[in-house]
């Protein structure tokens, strides 16, 4: 099975409408499908929520697609390096769902995995929990979260072989797992695309019947907060 | 008073040899500098990582490895990563020790506000809602009061909250408090501060 695409754009073809749920691997900017997320915004769909844990930053990441307004909604735990994100909120243009960061990774988890909804102890007794079933068990408070199925799912990949088998690299794999489970259709981009068999099958970190289509580009791979420190007697 | 590296290496002294602990950002990022001899402890990160390292020399910045403050880091012998999901399934099954976090408030119960001013600041909980849900033991670090001398330890917490009765201890520029039934009571005072500097600084109970 060979599911590799020439590019990013022809990687979407038939997958993007107006209106729908994608959810998006990434944390900040590591890991972040930067060409699929170019790929959408040069393809003008409109309307989109997007489950992501994060929003990008002005002119990179999914802050693109905050710059065309192509974005109506977004599900995330911090949005904070974003002063686009800011001004369309504060503004009343663009809809913000708080999720906590597990909770997000888990809704996720549990969309792809079948499960409709799961009780978490996260947020019980703060604006989280307003609205939510809750329940007891074991003498503890939990509230009922739901699982995400989205309609399409764009992840970052390091390496992936035809077949969609992934291989992350680092903290870049972070939300990217997840998300991939939770879409309908699943489309990676990776850094190399590498021949069937050259990956250990004991090493697979996504294993390939997630990923629907793969797509191979150069990555801009932007760090967000550069930290270093001195070399000790130079 | 103690400063910012002083209420760090307090904190330090919070560690436990040999348990798995997560680190807020801010003055709880300081406390790595001051774990004690003898103490190892593993840090995670939560977008994905055990074992976290120091900052890279310049020149080996990697943008696939960062730690949950975004600051790009290095990895360590004993290193794991893995993805959002494992992540928190380790911290909301109570595999961590202990966090430590900074706070905007926190109350006599054990409240804890540190993520939204409302009509101000949103930028959201990120993972620190999970965090003080799921891990043994959480540690609060902080100034006692606001830049306009307010106290941040309260009876109840104004702004939203990151989680209710979720906090064992508060480490601040004035002391120790640990939260007790009933209210707060004094473990320990800063260098120079009476129990009554630390009394007239906080609002919320203080027993005893």
């Amino acid at each position: 099975m060979d599911k590799v695409y020439p590019s990013a754009g022809a990687a979407l073809v038939g997958v993007l409408r107006d209106d729908m749920l994608i959810a998006a691997g990434g944390f900040g900017l590591c890991g972040v499908p930067e060409l699929l997320i170019a790929a959408i915004r040069d393809s003008g769909v409109r309307g989109l929520t997007f489950a992501s844990n994060n929003a990008g930053v002005d002119g990179f990441g999914l802050g693109l697609l905050l710059e065309t307004r192509q974005i109506r909604k977004m599900i995330s735990s911090y949005v904070g390096e974003n002063a686009e994100f800011m001004r369309q909120y504060l503004s009343g243009e663009l809809e913000l769902e708080f999720n906590p960061q597990g909770t997000l990774a888990e809704r996720m988890r549990a969309g792809g995995a079948g499960i409709p909804g799961f009780y978490t102890a996260t947020g019980v007794g703060t604006v989280i929990a307003e609205g939510k079933e809750h329940k007891e068990f074991d003498g503890r408070m939990h509230i009922l979260e739901r699982g995400i199925v989205a309609d399409l799912a764009i992840v970052k990949a390091w390496r992936a072989d035809p077949s969609g088998n992934l291989v992350f690299r680092k903290t870049a794999r972070n939300f990217n797992v997840p998300a991939a489970t939770c879409g309908r259709i699943c489309v990676a981009e990776v850094e190399e695309i590498v021949p069937l068999g050259s990956l250990d099958p004991d090493m697979i970190h996504l294993p390939g019947i997630y990923v629907h289509r793969v797509v191979q580009g150069l990555h801009e791979k932007r760090i967000e907060h550069r930290t270093v420190r001195k070399r000790e007697g130079v | 008073m103690w400063d910012r590296n002083r209420i760090a290496a307090r904190a330090a002294q919070e560690l436990q040899d040999g348990t798995y602990v997560n680190l807020g950002i801010g003055i709880p990022t300081l406390v790595s500098n001051h774990i004690p001899p003898g103490v190892s402890v593993t840090l995670q990160s939560e977008n994905g990582m055990l074992g976290m390292g120091p900052f890279p020399y310049e020149g080996e910045e990697d943008p696939d490895l960062i730690n949950a403050g975004k600051q790009t880091i290095t990895e360590l012998p004993q290193t794991a990563y893995f993805d959002s999901a494992q992540s928190f399934a380790m911290i909301r099954g109570g595999k961590i020790a202990m966090a430590i976090l900074g706070a905007m408030e926190v109350s006599e119960q054990g409240d804890l506000a540190n993520w939204m001013i409302p009509g101000k600041l949103v930028k959201g909980m990120g993972g620190a809602m999970d965090l003080v849900a799921g891990v043994g033991r959480v540690v609060v670090v902080m100034d006692h009061t606001s830049k306009h001398g307010e106290s941040k330890v309260l009876r109840a917490c104004t702004l939203p909250l990151t989680g209710k009765g979720v906090v064992d201890r508060i480490i601040t520029n004035l002391g120790v408090l640990d939260v007790v039934p009933g209210g707060l009571r004094i473990v320990e005072l800063a260098d120079g501060v009476s129990e009554a500097d630390l009394r007239a600084a906080t609002e919320a109970t203080i027993l005893g």
